[in-house]
C-alpha cells in the first residue's frame, strides 16, 4: 500500500535521505528505527507530502503523493513529530474541524468522532483548550485526528514520547488492535516499542536503510542472542566459569562483579546453537540466584550498526 | 476549493477564540475615534462627511493589518501545524485563500464596528450616505490589499515579529507610491512612463479615487488584482518552502 522508491531529500549539500527503498503492504507495522537526525522524519514529511523529495518517488495505494497528492493524502493518516495540534481550539471543535476536512459529514462525522473519542480515551478533556492539556493528552489528540477517517496507511512520527507506561501501553494496544487492517509506519527510537508492536523493524542511519527484518531476525544479530546469565557467589565464579567454557557449544563466557559478593556470568552460544539445556542441567549442582537466556538485545544491534551523533556530526564537516 | 470553507471557519473562530480579536477591535475603534475627533477636528470642521474618518484609514490599517497578518502563516510554522495543515488533503491554494478569507472578514467585522460614527454624521447633518458607502467599499479593498501583503511575507518567515516589520514598510511603500518621498527619488531619472506606473500602484490614490463617491472599475480591478497576485506569491513560497 505504501510504496517508496529512491527516495532522497538534500538540503544544500546536506544529504538528509541517500535513497529508501520500501514497500509496506497492508497489515505490516514498520517500525522506523535510527539514531536522532538519521533522516526519519524527514522520510515521513516526504511520504505524507508535506517536503518534495530532490528525488524519487511515493506512491499511496497507487496515488503519487507529489503529482496526486490531494487523493494520496486523504488515504493517509499521520500524526507528525511533537503532535501539534491548534491550541485555541478544544479537542472536540479540533476532531470537528479534520472531520470537516476530511469530507466526513453529519451522523457519519460525529459517529466517527465518537468512536475516535472512545479509543484515544479523550472523554474527558474534550471541552479544554488544547494548549491546557496535559502531554499525554495532547499526543492522543494527535493520535485521534491521525485515525479519525479509519484511514488505510497511517504513519506516526513517535506516537508514545512522553507518555507514562499506562498511556504507552494504551497507545500500543490500539496500534495493534488496527494492524491487521492497515499499512503502519512508526518511527521510535524506543526498541521495546518495536519489539511490543513491529512486525519488520528498518533501521536507518545517515539517510540509508542500513538493516530491514522482523525484530526476531535483527535479535538473531545481537552478541546476546541465546546467551545464558546466571549469578553466583563470589566463591564459585571460577569452578563455574571452567565448567561453562567447556560446553561443547559455548563459545565464551564475559564476567561481571556485581556488589555483595555476587558474580553475573553470561556465557555466549556457538552461531545457531542452544545453551541453555546444558547450562540449566549444570545448574542444578550449583549455588545459583539467579539463570536466564535472553533473545537477543535489540540496542546492541542498534549501536553495532549506526554511528553516534558526534561522528557524524565531525564527518559532515570533513 | 471546497476545502476553503473549513480553512475558513476554522481560522475566523480562532480570531475570537484569543483575546487578539478583542483587542485589535477596541484598539482599532479607539484609534479611529482618536484620530477623527481630536487630530481631525472633526466637528470644528462643520461638515456633515466622514472624509476626516477615511482619511486615516491607510494610515491606521499600515500597522494594524500587518499585526493581523503577520500571525496567518508564521505561527502555523512555528507550531508545527503547518505540517498537519499541508499533509490533510486540502490544496495550498485552498489553504491560502481560506485563512486570507477569514482574515479579511475580521478586518471586515472590525471595520463595520464602526457603524456608530456614519450615525452620528447622519444626526448631526445630511451627509451623502451614496459617498459613505463607497468610502467604506474602498477601506475595505484597501485592507483587502494589505492582508494579501502581510499574508505572504508572514509566509516566508517563522518569525512573526520579522513578519511584521517587513509588512509594515512594504505597505508603506505601496501607500505612499504615489507621494513626492518616492516619485521625487524616481524623477530625476527614470522616464515618464515608469514615474506613471510606480505612482498608480499607490493605495492612496485608488483608495482617494473611491472614497470621492465614485466606484471606478478601474480602482475595483486594482485592489483585486493586488491581492490575487500575492495571494499567487503566497501559494508560491508555500511551495518552495516545500522542497526545503
Amino acid at each position: 500500500m505504501i510504496e517508496i522508491e529512491g527516495l532522497t531529500k538534500r538540503f544544500g549539500p546536506f544529504v538528509a535521505v541517500a535513497g529508501i527503498d520500501l514497500v509496506v503492504p497492508k497489515g505490516e507495522v514498520l517500525g522506523f528505527l535510527g539514531p536522532n537526525g538519521a533522516g526519519k522524519s524527514t522520510t515521513m514529511k516526504m511520504v505524507t507530502g508535506y517536503l518534495s523529495p530532490t528525488s524519487g518517488r511515493v506512491r499511496i495505494l497507487g496515488h503519487d503523493i507529489e503529482t496526486d497528492g490531494i487523493a494520496a493524502r486523504e488515504q493517509i493518516g499521520y500524526l507528525p513529530e511533537g503532535a501539534p495540534a491548534y491550541g485555541d481550539m478544544t479537542p472536540r471543535q479540533f476532531l470537528r474541524f479534520i472531520a470537516r476536512v476530511r469530507g466526513l459529514k453529519g451522523g457519519e462525522a460525529h459517529r466517527r468522532i465518537a468512536d475516535t473519542v472512545a479509543k484515544c480515551d479523550l472523554d474527558p478533556v474534550l471541552d479544554q483548550p488544547i494548549e491546557t492539556l496535559s502531554k499525554g493528552f495532547k499526543r492522543r489528540v494527535g493520535l485521534a485526528q491521525a485515525i479519525l477517517h479509519d484511514p488505510p496507511v497511517l504513519i506516526m512520527d513517535e506516537p508514545t514520547d512522553g507518555l507514562d507506561p499506562n498511556q504507552k501501553h494504551a497507545v500500543r494496544a490500539l496500534i495493534r488492535a488496527m494492524a491487521p487492517q492497515k499499512a503502519i509506519i512508526v518511527s521510535t527510537h524506543l526498541l521495546e516499542e518495536v519489539e511490543a508492536i513491529c512486525t519488520r523493524a528498518v533501521i536507518i542511519d545517515r539517510g540509508r536503510v542500513v538493516a530491514d527484518g522482523t525484530p526476531a531476525e535483527l535479535l538473531a544479530r545481537s552478541k546476546h542472542h541465546n546467551a545464558v546469565t546466571l549469578t553466583v557467589d563470589a566463591n564459585d565464579a571460577g569452578a563455574i566459569k571452567a565448567k561453562l567454557k567447556a560446553l561443547h557449544d559455548c563459545a565464551g563466557v564475559d564476567e561481571r562483579k556485581l556488589p555483595n559478593g555476587i558474580v553475573e556470568l553470561t556465557a555466549f552460544p556457538k552461531s545457531g546453537a542452544l545453551l541453555i539445556e546444558d547450562v540449566s542441567t549444570l545448574a542444578k549442582n550449583w549455588n545459583v540466584k539467579e539463570l536466564y537466556a535472553e533473545a537477543g538485545r535489540l540496542d546492541e544491534v542498534f549501536r553495532a550498526i549506526t554511528t553516534q551523533d558526534t561522528a557524524r556530526a565531525r564527518e559532515a564537516r570533513t | 476549493m471546497n476545502q476553503v470553507w473549513p480553512v475558513f471557519k476554522r481560522e475566523f473562530a480562532a480570531y475570537f477564540a484569543t483575546p487578539l480579536a478583542y483587542v485589535f477591535i477596541v484598539i482599532f475603534l479607539f484609534a479611529m475615534g482618536a484620530f477623527t475627533f481630536y487630530i481631525g477636528h472633526f466637528y470644528d470642521n462643520g461638515i456633515a462627511d466622514l472624509t476626516v474618518f477615511f482619511g486615516y484609514h491607510p494610515w491606521l490599517y499600515l500597522f494594524l493589518v500587518p499585526a493581523i497578518a503577520m500571525r496567518l502563516w508564521a505561527e502555523e510554522r512555528r507550531t508545527g501545524t503547518m505540517e498537519l495543515l499541508l499533509t490533510l488533503p486540502i490544496s495550498i491554494r485552498a489553504a491560502v485563500v481560506g485563512k486570507f478569507l477569514a482574515a479579511w472578514a475580521f478586518t471586515g467585522v472590525a471595520l463595520a464596528l464602526t457603524f456608530p460614527i456614519w450615525i452620528t454624521v447622519n444626526y448631526l447633518g445630511n451627509p451623502d450616505n451614496g459617498v459613505i458607502l463607497a468610502s467604506y467599499v474602498a477601506s475595505f479593498l484597501m485592507a483587502g490589499g494589505y492582508l494579501a501583503i502581510g499574508a505572504c511575507i508572514s509566509a516566508a518567515t517563522s518569525n512573526q515579529v520579522i513578519a511584521f516589520v517587513i509588512s509594515v514598510v512594504v505597505c508603506f511603500l505601496f501607500t505612499v507610491s504615489g507621494a513626492p518621498i518616492v516619485i521625487d527619488f524616481f524623477q530625476a531619472w527614470a522616464p515618464l512612463v515608469l514615474v506613471n506606473a510606480i505612482s498608480s500602484f499607490s493605495f492612496l490614490t485608488h483608495f482617494a479615487s473611491i472614497a470621492a463617491g465614485v466606484i471606478d472599475l478601474r480602482d475595483v480591478v486594482y485592489f483585486l488584482s493586488l491581492i490575487a497576485l500575492f495571494l499567487a506569491a503566497n501559494v508560491v513560497i508555500i511551495d518552495l518552502k516545500k522542497a526545503g
